[in-house]
C-alpha cells in the first residue's frame, strides 16, 4: 500500500505537472527550432510573440463572455484561439514583410537578424502591454478538475491525493494533435517536404524549383499556430502576465536546444526533458522516502536537490552542459 | 578637426539636450539623467570592446552588472560579527572545498587520459562535494540567516571605502568572464547570445536566493556614499553661505526676515541634491574619461588592429599566428570587467543593491540598443549610443504623453480610448526603442557614429 501511495504522490507533483508544463514548453521549442532552421536565426521575440497571440486569445475571449457564448466545461479560450491564430500569423506576416524581409534577401549574417529580433521584441513587448496592460490575467473558466484529491482517496481508499486539472489534459490532448498533424505535414506531404529540403540545403532546394517565399510565408503560419496555441495553453494552466512569457523565452530556447536545434523532433523532446528535470530536481523528496523506507530509515530533511528557487537555473545548467560536450543536441540538430 | 565635426555636434546636442531637461523639468532631474547617463556609457565602452573590437556576443550583461553591485555591498557594508561567530567558520570551510573540488577535478584532468574512467573520476568529485558542502554550509546558512533577519541576516561585508569597490566590482566580474569565457566562447554565435543570456540568468538567480551573502530580494539599503549626504550639507554654513551667494539677487526682493528664511531654506535643499549629483556627475567622469583614454589608445595600436582582423576574418589572423582563443578570452574578460565597474557605480549612486531589479531587458538588451544604435566599434559613438538611448529610455514617458494628447485632441477627456492610452504611457518607452533600433540597423546598420578606420 505505502509503494502505491508513493507512485501516486509521485504522479501527482511531479509527472502530471511536468508533463503539462513540458508540452507547452514542446510547441514553444518547436516554434523556436523552426525559425531557426529554415529561417536561420535565433528569434529573441519568441515569447513575446507568444504573448501577443494569447493576448489576442484572451481579448477574444472576453468579447465571447460578454456575448453569453461558452462551451460549457471546456474553457471559452479554445474558441478564441483561432482567432488569436489568425490575428498571430497576420502580425507575423507582417514583421516579416517590414523588417525581416529584408535581412533575408540581403543574405545578412544570422548575428544581425538576432539582432533585429530584439528590436521586434521590444516592439512587441510594447504592443502587448499598452492594449492589455502589464498585469496578470486569468482567463480561465469552466470546469476546472477532472479528479479532484478528495474523489480520487474516496475511490482508492489511498492516503494520497491524485489531482489532475482540465487544462493539463486539454494541454496534453492539443499538444499531441497539434504536434502529430506537423509531424504528417513536415514528412508526408509535398510542401512540407520541400520545407525540410529548404532547411537542408537552401542552394540546392532553390535550384530544384522550390519557391523561397512560399516556404518562408508557410513557416510563419505554422509558427504562429505554435506560438498561439502554447501560449494560450500555459496561460489556461497558469495565467496570462507579458513579464513571464517574456522569461519563459529561457527555457524554450533551452529546450529546442538540448534537443538539437533546427530538429522539430528534437525540440518537442526537449520541452519534456527540460520540464521533467526541472520539476525532478528541485522536488522535496521527504514524503516519497518516508512511504518507500521503513521506519526506521525515514529521512529528517527535506531531500530537496536544489530549492525551487533554483527552477529556472536547473535548466539553464542542463543547457551549459549539453552545449559543452554535445553542442548539437541530444538529438542530432540543424535538418528539418 | 574636420573629421571629429559630427562627434563634436552629436555630443553638443546631447549637452544641450539635458541642459534643456535642467531648464524646462529641473536641474535635479536632469542632473540625475547624466548620471545614468555616464554610467550607461560606462557599461557600453565595456561592450564596445567585446562586440565592436572582437565581434563577441555577449549576453550576460546583466550578470556582470549584478556581481559589480555585489562587489559595492561586500567591500562597503560593516562585517556583521555575530553572523561570522555562528558560520563564519562553515562559510569560509566551503569556500575551501570548493577550490579543493576546482584544483582536483584540474588534477584529474591532466593525470588521467581521455576515458570514461576519467569522467567517472570526475562526476563522482562533483558528486561528493556537492554533498559534502550541503552538510557543512545547510546548518550555517541557518544560523546566519537567523542573526537579525530584518536588519542584517548576512556576513555583511569588509566595511572599506565604497569607492574600492569599483576596481573589486571589475575584478568579480572579470572572474566570471573568465569562467564563462573558458566554458562558451567556442560556441558559434548565436548559441554563444543564448548560453551568456542563460548564465546571466543563473547568477541573478544565485544572488537573488542566496541570503546568506547578499540577503537576496531583502535588499540591502543605506550603503555608504563617497560624497556627502543631503542632511548634512543643509546644516553645514560654508554650503548655506553658498547658496546665499547665488541666488543674492533673488533673495533680496523678499522683504520680510521670516521669509527670507524659508525661501533660503528650500533654496538649500535643493541645492544639496543638486551638489550631491555633481559631485557623482564628477566621480562618474572621471571614469568615462580615464576608460575612454585607455580603450581610444588600446583601438588605435597594434592589438587594436590585431582585434580587428580576428573580428573581421578569423582564419586568416590564425593563419598569420594569432591565437584567436586567447584574445578572445582576453577580450570577454576585459569587457566584461568594465561592466562590473559599472554596475558597483551605480549601486554606489542608488545607495542600495537591489537583486530583484536586475531584469534582462533593462540591463543587457537596453545596453546592446545603446551600442548598437551608437555605433559598434567606435567608443565615442558608443558613449554616445548610452546618453542618446538613455535620454530617450526616461524622457519617453513626457514625449509619448505630449504625442498622445496631440492626436487625441479632438477626443473628449473623459474617452476610453484616451484614458487606456494615457495609462499605458510608460510602456511607449519599448515601443520607442524598439522601432529605433529597427530603423538604425535598417538605415544606418553601423550607428550614428560608425567606426572610422584611418590607415597610414
Amino acid at each position: 500500500m505505502d509503494f502505491i501511495n508513493a507512485i501516486v504522490l509521485l504522479l501527482n507533483y511531479i509527472f502530471v505537472p511536468a508533463l503539462a508544463y513540458g508540452s507547452q514548453l514542446a510547441l514553444g521549442a518547436i516554434f523556436v527550432t523552426l525559425i531557426y532552421g529554415i529561417l536561420r536565426f535565433a528569434n529573441f521575440a519568441t515569447g513575446d510573440m507568444m504573448s501577443f497571440g494569447t493576448m489576442v486569445a484572451v481579448l477574444f475571449t472576453w468579447y465571447f463572455q460578454s456575448l453569453g457564448i461558452s462551451l460549457g466545461l471546456l474553457p471559452t479560450a479554445l474558441l478564441a484561439i483561432p482567432f488569436a491564430i489568425i490575428f498571430m500569423i497576420l502580425y507575423m506576416l507582417t514583421i516579416d514583410k517590414f523588417v525581416f524581409s529584408y535581412y533575408r534577401i540581403k543574405k545578412s549574417p544570422p548575428v544581425q537578424l538576432a539582432m533585429v529580433s530584439i528590436g521586434v521584441m521590444f516592439v512587441t513587448q510594447a504592443i502587448v502591454r499598452i492594449i492589455i496592460g502589464p498585469f496578470d490575467r486569468r482567463f480561465f473558466d469552466g470546469e476546472k478538475f477532472i479528479l479532484k484529491a478528495i474523489e480520487f482517496k474516496e475511490m482508492t481508499g489511498l492516503n494520497e491525493g491524485l489531482t489532475i486539472k482540465s487544462t493539463q489534459v486539454i494541454t496534453l490532448i492539443v499538444t499531441v494533435v497539434v504536434v502529430s498533424i506537423l509531424f504528417w505535414f513536415l514528412n508526408k506531404t509535398k510542401t512540407g517536404k520541400s520545407m525540410r529540403a529548404y532547411s537542408d540545403n537552401e542552394d540546392l532546394a532553390l535550384l530544384s524549383g522550390i519557391d523561397p517565399k512560399k516556404v518562408v510565408m508557410i513557416t510563419w503560419i505554422i509558427a504562429g499556430v505554435l506560438a498561439t496555441i502554447g501560449g494560450v495553453l500555459y496561460g489556461l494552466d497558469k495565467s496570462f502576465k507579458p513579464f513571464t512569457y517574456f522569461n519563459n523565452m529561457l527555457p524554450i530556447f533551452a529546450a529546442a536546444i538540448v534537443g538539437g536545434i533546427g530538429n522539430p523532433f528534437g525540440a518537442f523532446l526537449g520541452g519534456y526533458v527540460i520540464a521533467f528535470s526541472e520539476i525532478l530536481i528541485t522536488y522535496a523528496y521527504k514524503k516519497f522516502f518516508t512511504y518507500v523506507l521503513p521506519e526506521t530509515l525515514e529521512p529528517d530533511s527535506l531531500l530537496q536537490l536544489l530549492s525551487t528557487d533554483y527552477k529556472f537555473a536547473v535548466s539553464f545548467s542542463i543547457l551549459v552542459i549539453v552545449l559543452l560536450f554535445r553542442p548539437s543536441g541530444i538529438f542530432k540538430g540543424k535538418v528539418l | 578637426m574636420r573629421q571629429y565635426a559630427n562627434v563634436i555636434t552629436a555630443y553638443a546636442i546631447m549637452i544641450l539636450l539635458i541642459i534643456l531637461v535642467g531648464i524646462f523639468q529641473s536641474w535635479s532631474v536632469a542632473l540625475s539623467i547624466l548620471n545614468f547617463c555616464l554610467i550607461s556609457a560606462v557599461m557600453t565602452i565595456g561592450a564596445n570592446i567585446q562586440w565592436g573590437y572582437a565581434g563577441l556576443i555577449n549576453f550576460g550583461i546583466m550578470g556582470y552588472t549584478a556581481l559589480g553591485g555585489l562587489a559595492a555591498v561586500l567591500v562597503s557594508v560593516s562585517p556583521v560579527r555575530e553572523a561570522w561567530q555562528v558560520g563564519g567558520l562553515n562559510m569560509i570551510l566551503c569556500g575551501g572545498m570548493i577550490a579543493g573540488m576546482v584544483f582536483s577535478i584540474r588534477y584529474v584532468l591532466k593525470k588521467i587520459e581521455k576515458s570514461k574512467k576519467r569522467n567517472y573520476a570526475i562526476t563522482a568529485i562533483i558528486i561528493i562535494g556537492l554533498i559534502l558542502l550541503r552538510l557543512i554550509s545547510g546548518p550555517a546558512i541557518e544560523h546566519i540567516e537567523a542573526v537579525n533577519p530584518a536588519k542584517t541576516g548576512f556576513l555583511g561585508g569588509l566595511g572599506m571605502p565604497i569607492l574600492f569597490s569599483w576596481i573589486v566590482g571589475g575584478f568579480f566580474a572579470a572572474g566570471l568572464a573568465y569562467i564563462i569565457g573558458k566554458v562558451a566562447l567556442g560556441l558559434r554565435a548565436d548559441y554563444l547570445a543564448i548560453a551568456t543570456l542563460l548564465i546571466s540568468e543563473i547568477v541573478i538567480a544565485v544572488i537573488k536566493h542566496e541570503d546568506w551573502l547578499t540577503r537576496g530580494v531583502k535588499n540591502v539599503i543605506g550603503l555608504k556614499r563617497p560624497v556627502p549626504y543631503e542632511i548634512d550639507l543643509q546644516s553645514t554654513p560654508w554650503f548655506i553661505n553658498l547658496v546665499e551667494k547665488f541666488n543674492g539677487g533673488k533673495l533680496k526682493l523678499i522683504n520680510s526676515l521670516t521669509e527670507r528664511q524659508d525661501v533660503l531654506s528650500q533654496l538649500v535643499i535643493d541645492a544639496s541634491s543638486v551638489y550631491v549629483k555633481l559631485c557623482f556627475a564628477g566621480l562618474f567622469l572621471i571614469v568615462v574619461i580615464i576608460l575612454l583614454f585607455i580603450t581610444q589608445k588600446a583601438l588605435y595600436s597594434p592589438w587594436g588592429r590585431m582585434m580587428r582582423a580576428i573580428r573581421d576574418n578569423e582564419e586568416a589572423a590564425n593563419a598569420m599566428g594569432k591565437n584567436v582563443v586567447k584574445e578572445h578570452l582576453l577580450i570577454f574578460i576585459l569587457g566584461s570587467a568594465v561592466v562590473g565597474i559599472a554596475g558597483a557605480m551605480m549601486v554606489t549612486h542608488d545607495g542600495l543593491f537591489t537583486p530583484g531589479s536586475y531584469r534582462p531587458m533593462r540591463y543587457t538588451f537596453l545596453i546592446w540598443v545603446m551600442v548598437i544604435v551608437g555605433g559598434s566599434g567606435n567608443n565615442f559613438g558608443a558613449i554616445l549610443g548610452g546618453f542618446a538611448v538613455w535620454f530617450l529610455w526616461i524622457e519617453a514617458a513626457p514625449i509619448a504623453l505630449f504625442l498622445i494628447s496631440l492626436f487625441t485632441s479632438g477626443l473628449a477627456d473623459t474617452n476610453t480610448f484616451k484614458l487606456h492610452l494615457i495609462d499605458s504611457v510608460p510602456y511607449f518607452r519599448f515601443l520607442m526603442m524598439g522601432i529605433g533600433l529597427l530603423l538604425i540597423m535598417r538605415y544606418r546598420p553601423k550607428g550614428i557614429l560608425p567606426e572610422k578606420i584611418n590607415i597610414k
